[in-house]
């Protein structure tokens, strides 16, 4: 059956626990392409036998294999947006330095996407709040009281 | 990281799934019985003990019975059934909904297919006669069971909830869960944990985990 690797790559999103990031799967991606690939040039074969060569009980098959590249197209798509779902969850909680162990995660192109959501977010800090600007990634949650205890160790 | 993180939900419960959302997508890969209505040439190396050898093109022939994923039975079927003629899984079926109605809170839906509710939903759009009769069994079972996840979820503190949860399908642990994180929530502002500052849990898992990159 068609799409098994392209599923591989969801349920190893699927498994990683609490939205953590797992290693960006550039092998396994690559393969759900080529099989993409395959199926469209099939296709293309058997599309052009069926109109000239008469052959138009090939349809349900050309149909099929339709369906396979949807499929694979959908779960690549998914995982590559919920990939970024949590890469933008780590700016929240995390900060604008990541730990090079994260960083080995993600591809370059998730990298470059990271950059540019930081550099968003911080002009738009930057607008807030008169001249300073208001970091809005601290104290997300309204205070429970008037004063905060802090312990400081010398 | 839990807190930041927004996972699309599912919505295999209303009309059509969600396109993005991976429990969707683990959903519509559970399979069900199907019977070609025309011969599937060229496809014969997917179902071996199906195909009708290289003679025919190697074809799947007319009339075979076959386990396919939903997506696919989907992606196929059309109210003249061309291509294929759908099943409904045991589970839907007349003599399982006369369980449900006897005792939904019996039965392990973890097992008859773990994503129960949402798989049973996307059937209906298969147009069977009998829908009306699956999406009230759906209905009255859902409501069966419900009572006794709300009243456990809201209970069980500290503890292991592994026989709780496990004939739970996948929908009713997420509320299963859903209910144990307000619990826990209620829990810490109980006990003033709400005012104190504590390192998120993403930061503590990757710390957990930077350990033994080390001792690697």
């Amino acid at each position: 059956m068609f799409c098994e690797k392209a599923m591989e790559l969801i349920r190893e999103l699927h498994r990683a626990p609490e939205g953590q990031l797992p290693a960006f799967n550039e092998d396994g991606l690559r393969q759900v392409l080529e099989e993409m690939k395959a199926l469209y040039e099939q296709n293309q074969s058997d599309v052009n036998e069926a109109k000239s060569g008469g052959r138009s009980d090939l349809i349900p098959t050309i149909k099929f294999r339709h369906c396979s590249l949807l499929r694979n197209r959908r779960c690549t798509v998914a995982y590559l947006y919920d990939r970024l779902l949590r890469i933008r969850a780590l700016r929240w909680e995390y900060g604008s330095i990541l730990p090079n162990a994260l960083r080995f995660h993600m591809s370059a192109e998730e990298m470059e996407w990271f950059n540019n959501y930081k550099r968003s977010l911080a002009t738009y800090m930057r607008s807030l709040g008169g001249d300073e600007g208001l970091d809005i990634t601290q104290d997300v949650k309204p205070p429970k009281s008037l004063y905060i205890e802090v312990c400081i160790s010398f | 990281m839990s807190e930041a993180y927004f996972r699309v939900e599912s919505g295999a419960l209303g009309p059509e799934e969600n396109f993005l959302s991976l429990d969707d997508i683990l959903m519509s890969h559970e399979k069900l019985p199907v019977r070609t209505e025309t011969a599937l040439p060229r496809l014969g190396a997917f179902f071996l003990e199906r195909s009708a050898g290289a003679e025919t093109d190697n074809a799947v022939p007319q009339g075979s019975k076959l386990e396919l994923p939903l997506w696919l039975a989907k992606g196929l079927f059309d109210n003249k059934r061309r291509i294929l003629s759908v099943e409904l899984p045991k589970i839907y079926q007349e003599g399982w909904r006369t369980v449900f109605s006897a005792d939904a809170n019996v039965v392990d839906l973890h097992k008859m297919g773990p994503h129960f509710y949402g798989f049973g939903s996307q059937l209906l759009h298969f147009d069977s006669p009998e829908n009306a009769d699956i999406s009230q069994s759906l209905l009255q079972t859902f409501i069966g069971r419900f009572r006794r996840i709300m009243d456990s979820s809201q209970n069980a503190y500290n503890e292991d909830t592994s026989a709780l949860v496990g004939r739970l399908d996948e929908m009713e642990r997420g509320l299963f869960q859903t209910g144990q994180k307000g619990l826990n929530d209620f829990q810490c502002w109980e006990k003033g944990q709400a005012s104190q500052i504590t390192a998120s849990n993403l930061v503590q898992n990757y710390k957990k985990r930077k350990f033994t990159d080390m001792e690697d």
